[in-house]
């Protein structure tokens, strides 16, 4: 009988621990089939984040790094530096990334490090249990902003915040080659995100410069939501705050 | 080893750190120790290495952390409200046991302090640093000459121990201009010989994963009882330190640091005025050569000890530790970024003689 389908050899066979409905399982794959495509497989190192993706080091099945919380630009730096014809990517959440990490992930997108980061947007603190997180929506809840997010009061106090809109802000910057935000939401945006990652690993590996790919992801746990509404509140309101597209690419601008 | 040159304290320990194999190094700068980062980033570039100025402290550590997880000899230098910041990344890497090496040109503290020498920083160099259950390989050289020595073997040290190499300088070692010798070059060894190393080329059952989680107490209470065992080689078999006009000694100093050559002048004087006084200097304070004044502390003719630190008194606790109270200890300190004289120390010595 003929195979059809299966699992890339990227991954390990160790079971993941995502929750039912999330859609790291499915980034997880985009990264692996990628790698495995574009010949990789024994020329790649992987960055773990600290969140929801601190085993990340479990499932890729290569050589892997995990970082200190926010720090895997930095490190993804180095290992590039030190292996400098090899893939180099890293792996985080949106707390990791957009709040903790910013002076990294900024920095190393303006240097112009010839390395992939794979940014995965739901919106909240997944791990630690669905606080508010620097790319949370104005009125949605999380756990520290029970009622919801409040960017101020009617006075004009600042209460929570502005959320971040991470792949604008990297644009502004000279260093990045590629920036593309993507969502998994159904099985055409799937196979857009899977091109989006094949592209930044390829402009990777042609030395390019900067490479970044943000998925937009739900967590059904934390938002208290069926994996099919959060699907749907990814498409129908986070597309609304983060809306999809390529943000930057040289290729193009030429 | 080559002739002797001029050199500043904080670029002969650039240089050294190249003559032992160092070929990444990622910064930031704090005075008083810029000209690490300012020589390192022309320098490491000539013999094939890479440099980084980092946006961070926790950065430049953590880049630390990816080059010598990916098998390459990698360094970071700073000074003390910079170390405290890369305290984090220390602790990953003490974990991960990824062999480096970090120099802390100390200033005086609390908080930013002041950019003159201080000691301050010797509880944090030896005590761990950052959060958990471990240690360093602590050197603090006296000398610059001394330095460099102890950094041309650092990087053999670490990755025999995989342990990191930390160098407690201060704000003297790193201005101060001395003639110093260098040792012929060594190479970084190929990072493919690490057994550890993420090189990018393994999957599988070979892959290789540097790591700090273990969630587990069943799996991380093995982990740190094998970081303690380390340290307990590390006390075995690198313990270093001076013993200067000890043998005859009736009266002990004891310094680290560059303390340690102004305690060496002080005992030269008070020898000329016929007080048999000698010299403790610890060269590696972590692990602490507490038997060696455990041995002096036996003498019958050893009458006490002094301790002069430029802080409020951090190394004296291991002092008295190491001597269980056989003998009496003073202390001579000097805090803020004032730096002792000899004649301060041979009054205070001549004091206690009385």
């Amino acid at each position: 009988m003929a195979t059809v389908y299966k699992k890339s050899a990227m991954l390990t066979d160790t079971p993941l621990h995502y929750c039912p409905g999330c859609t790291h399982g499915i980034a997880h794959k985009l990264i692996a089939e990628t790698i495995e495509e574009l010949g990789l497989v024994d020329n790649v190192v992987g960055i773990a984040p600290v969140g929801c993706g601190v085993f990340a080091y479990n499932y890729f099945n290569c050589d892997m790094q995990e970082a200190a919380h926010g720090r895997a630009p930095a490190v993804a730096s180095a290992i590039k530096r030190v292996h400098k014809n090899t893939a180099v990517f890293s792996y985080q959440g949106d707390g990791d990334l957009a709040s903790i990490g910013m002076a990294e992930i900024v920095h190393a997108a303006t240097r112009g490090e010839n390395i992939t980061v794979i940014f995965i947007n739901n919106a909240i603190y997944g791990m630690t249990g669905g606080q508010m997180a620097p790319t949370t929506l104005e009125g949605q809840k999380a756990t520290t902003c029970i009622y919801g997010r409040q960017v101020r009061s009617a006075e004009g106090e600042v209460i929570n915040g502005n959320p971040i809109h991470v792949s604008e802000l990297l644009a502004t910057l000279d260093g990045p080659a590629y920036i593309e935000r993507v969502m998994l939401t159904d099985p055409a945006n799937v196979m857009k995100a899977k091109k989006a990652v094949k592209k930044a690993f390829e402009y990777q590996m042609a030395k390019k410069g900067f490479t970044f790919v943000e998925i937009m992801s739900g967590c059904p746990t934390n938002w208290y939501m069926s994996p099919a509404d959060a699907l749907s509140f990814v498409k129908n309101e986070m597309t609304k705050k983060y809306p999809l597209g390529v943000f930057k690419d040289i290729e193009e601008a030429k | 080893m080559s002739e002797k040159k001029l050199m500043k304290g904080n670029e002969a320990v650039a240089e050294g750190a190249i003559r032992g194999g160092c070929r990444y190094f990622f910064g930031y700068p704090i005075t008083p120790q810029n000209e690490i980062p300012e020589y390192m980033s022309w320098r490491i570039r000539e013999v094939g290495g890479d440099f980084i100025q980092a946006e961070s402290e926790l950065a430049a550590i953590n880049m630390v952390y990816g080059a010598a997880g990916a098998g390459a000899r990698a360094m970071t230098s700073s000074s003390s409200p910079g170390v405290s910041l890369k305290q984090e990344g220390i602790s990953y890497i003490a974990m991960a046991e990824l062999p480096c090496v970090i120099v802390n040109m100390t200033r005086s503290g609390p908080g930013l302090g002041g950019i003159q020498p201080s000691q301050g920083d010797y509880f944090q160099a030896t005590k761990g640093g950052g959060h958990g259950d471990y240690h360093l390989l602590t050197y603090a050289p006296s000398t610059v000459q001394e330095a460099v020595d102890l950094l041309y073997d650092a990087w053999d040290k670490s990755e025999k121990y995989r342990v990191p190499v930390f160098i407690l300088g201060d704000g003297i070692l790193g201005q101060i201009m001395e003639p110093v010798s260098f040792k012929p070059m060594k190479e970084m060894p190929d990072p493919e010989t690490k057994d550890f190393a993420t090189t990018g080329k393994h999957h599988g059952k070979d892959r290789r994963i540097v790591n700090s989680l273990y969630i587990e107490p069943e799996i991380c209470e093995p982990r740190n009882l094998e970081l303690q065992e380390k340290y307990r080689l590390l006390a075995e078999n690198e313990t270093m330190c001076e013993e200067y006009h000890c043998d005859d000694a009736e009266y002990i100093i004891t310094a680290f640091g560059s303390v340690g050559r102004i305690v060496r002048t002080a005992v030269d004087d008070l020898r000329a005025k016929g007080l048999k006084v000698g010299m403790i200097r610890p060269i590696t304070v972590y692990p602490f050569p507490s038997a060696v004044y455990k041995k002096y502390a036996d003498k019958a003719s050893v009458k006490g000890f002094l301790d002069v630190e430029l802080n409020a008194g951090q190394m004296i606790e291991d002092v008295k530790l190491s001597i269980e109270c056989k003998k009496p200890v003073e202390f001579l300190g000097k805090l803020g970024g004032y730096v002792v004289s000899p004649e301060e120390i041979c009054e205070k010595v001549m004091e206690v003689l009385k």
